[in-house]
């Protein structure tokens, strides 16, 4: 392998870790309430500038990121009661207006509280590159796909081995099966907003110190996020975290070998690829819609 | 005097009094400029709400079409020495291509995934256009040549702003028309089940495209003209912000209204010139309407408006 080749591979895994996170949170949600979040890039953005107030503000970096989790998780609470909870039952139109309104919101509110600049986070454990085939692996890299390896152990874990994880996949296999059995929907769909939230802020933070953070970097992330989503095939966690993968790779390999400037457009021409010819996603099961 | 509450000759008659009494109250450039703004974004709502509030499906990737439009006839007139008159034409021409040859395969996507493929489509139309800065001038936008008819140049606020009122009156006409026709019931079907459409023997497929052709076209005119009138224009009339601008007027107009549609474009295209004062909450506002309007009225103003009148009236009339 040539290192330049292996440079790419890294970079693009590295980003494909975090886009795997935003899918992560969107397919969570998705299943939970068939609702298309549009404002998880924006759990993305608070994740990262919160840390760098905080930071700013003198607390050490554990705590600093563990309190921008917590706020970003209080914000997807919020929202899901205050605007997704309200609207329930709504058409498809109607919710995705809702979570559109409550992206551009977040973003306005964030110019408010911060500002319009470009902030940086320090790097977890410095800038020492790491050489692997004659690439540079950037520690930072290393936390990107070590935290995402242990978060999806985690989820695994949690939706195969707990109660609460079970619940939430029961309600979203079959809402009115699960209600039957003695399952609180409304708190499943409380809960999926934190949790989905939450996973928008550890990718912010975790790639701040590597690509930097702003009021705006909701909007990309996001959408990026979300063409992983769709890739993998909504819905699937396993298919958002190869989805978010693939993206990335083909993303730093086409801006490598065919154009810079054209980078960003290889996930929606990949999504689109698959909506048309593929529609369910790489990993998505066959479903047969009822009439 | 049941014509007055008919949408297409009470309707029309309350629009058409509106546009001709509304320059007596334009009484500076600026106000016009605004009016102007208003019908222009107007016929683009009364096309996306053929779309979104008869036929049922969503377009996030409007504004994509509205570019198209803005920047064939600014890249045609400008860097080719088209007559802007052809150059309009083609791009709108283009446009509704466009929107024919990628309709059979987007609009065989349902609910959120159209709304994916429709949102994919206009971010790469919105790169692209940053991108290829030979033609388009990338970020920084380009400067479009004004619109000339027949060898006379169209220029004067009120000259601009009689041209897009009648203009609108033609496209409120025509949607109208449209509706009341067999075809729109067809999609007023489609919108209520595709598959109940289907088994009375609508050809869904024909249908949507035709309505998304229409908005394509309806999207691309008012960009071309937009482009005109400004006479500069900048990747942010392409963008995926633009787009839920758009939706958004409709959606807070009242879906399935023609005139809701219009009465969107007017608020939400006023409204920021009046908080100009208040600019850095104009994102919060924009974004705390859209959830409230959803949560609140998701009908919209014009339809839930008109449904209080109704209930009133009733009240009246009951002994």
């Amino acid at each position: 392998m040539s290192p330049e080749l292996a440079q790419y591979l890294l970079s693009g895994i590295t980003i494909g870790a975090i886009y795997a996170l935003v899918a992560l949170g969107f397919s969570i949600i998705f299943n939970a309430s068939h609702v298309i979040n549009f404002a998880q890039g924006e759990f993305v953005m608070i994740g990262g500038m919160t840390t760098v107030s905080l930071i700013g503000a003198g607390l050490p970096l554990p705590f600093a990121i563990v309190a921008a989790v917590a706020v970003a998780a209080g914000v997807g609470l919020a929202f899901e009661k205050f605007a997704v909870e309200p609207a329930r039952g709504a058409p498809v139109v109607t919710l995705i207006i809702i979570t559109i309104g409550a992206s551009i919101f977040l973003r306005g509110l964030a110019t408010l509280v911060w500002d319009k600049k470009l902030h940086a986070l320090p790097a977890f454990s410095g800038h020492k590159p790491i050489e692997i085939a004659g690439a540079a692996l950037l520690p930072q890299s290393l936390w990107v796909i070590g935290v995402t390896l242990a978060i999806v152990l985690a989820l695994s874990w949690f939706f195969g081995r707990t109660l609460p994880g079970k619940a939430i996949l029961a309600t979203s296999h079959q809402r009115l099966a699960a209600q039957l059995v003695g399952i609180n929907v409304r708190t499943v769909l409380f809960i999926s907003f934190g949790l989905s939230a939450a996973l928008g802020a550890i990718a912010g933070i975790l790639i701040a110190p590597i690509t930097l953070t702003s009021w705006d970097v909701g909007i990309m992330l996001g959408l990026k996020g979300f063409a992983a989503a769709v890739l993998g095939g909504l819905g699937s966690g396993a298919g958002a975290v190869l989805g978010g993968l693939v993206l990335g790779i083909a993303e730093t390999l086409s801006a490598g070998y065919i154009s810079s400037a054209y980078k960003d457009v290889i996930a929606f021409v990949l999504m689109l690829a698959v909506l048309f010819f593929m529609p369910r996603g790489l990993l998505g099961g066959r479903i047969t819609e009822r009439v | 005097m049941s014509w007055l509450a008919s949408p297409r000759t009470g309707g029309m008659a309350a629009l058409i009094a509106v546009v001709a009494a509304l320059p007596l109250v334009l009484t500076n450039n600026y106000f016009y400029e605004v009016a102007i703004l208003v019908a222009l974004n107007a016929i683009v709502c009364v096309g996306l709400n053929l779309l979104i509030g008869y036929a049922g499906q969503i377009s996030l990737g409007h504004a994509g079409f509205f570019g198209l439009g803005a920047y064939g006839s600014a890249i045609l007139t400008a860097r080719f020495g088209w007559p802007s008159l052809a150059a309009l034409a083609t791009a709108i021409a283009a446009a509704g291509f466009l929107a024919y040859l990628i309709g059979r395969p987007i609009l065989r996507l349902r609910g959120h995934y159209l709304a994916m493929a429709t949102l994919g489509m206009g971010v790469i139309a919105a790169i692209v256009v940053a991108t290829e800065d030979r033609l388009t001038g990338g970020p920084d936008g380009m400067p479009v040549p004004p619109l000339s008819l027949f060898g006379a140049q169209l220029s004067g606020e009120a000259t601009w702003y009689w041209v897009v009122v009648a203009l609108l009156v033609l496209a409120v006409w025509l949607s109208l028309n449209l509706i009341e026709s067999p075809a729109g019931r067809a999609l007023r079907a489609l919108s209520g089940s595709e598959v109940a459409a289907e088994v009375v023997g609508i050809d869904s497929a024909r249908q949507k495209v035709r309505v998304f052709v229409i908005s394509a076209v309806y999207a691309a005119a008012a960009g071309s003209l937009t482009a005109h009138y400004s006479g500069f224009i900048t990747p942010s009339k392409v963008s995926f912000f633009h787009s839920i601008e758009l939706v958004t007027m409709v959606v807070f107009g009242g879906m399935a209204s023609t005139f809701g549609a219009v009465v969107g474009a007017a608020v939400l295209t006023t409204l920021p010139q009046l908080l100009t004062a208040f600019k850095e909450y104009e994102m919060m506002a924009l974004g705390a309407i859209m959830m409230g309007t959803m949560i609140f009225m998701p009908r919209g103003l014009v339809p839930t408006l008109a449904a209080l009148a109704a209930a009133l009236r009733a009240r009246k009339e009951a002994p």
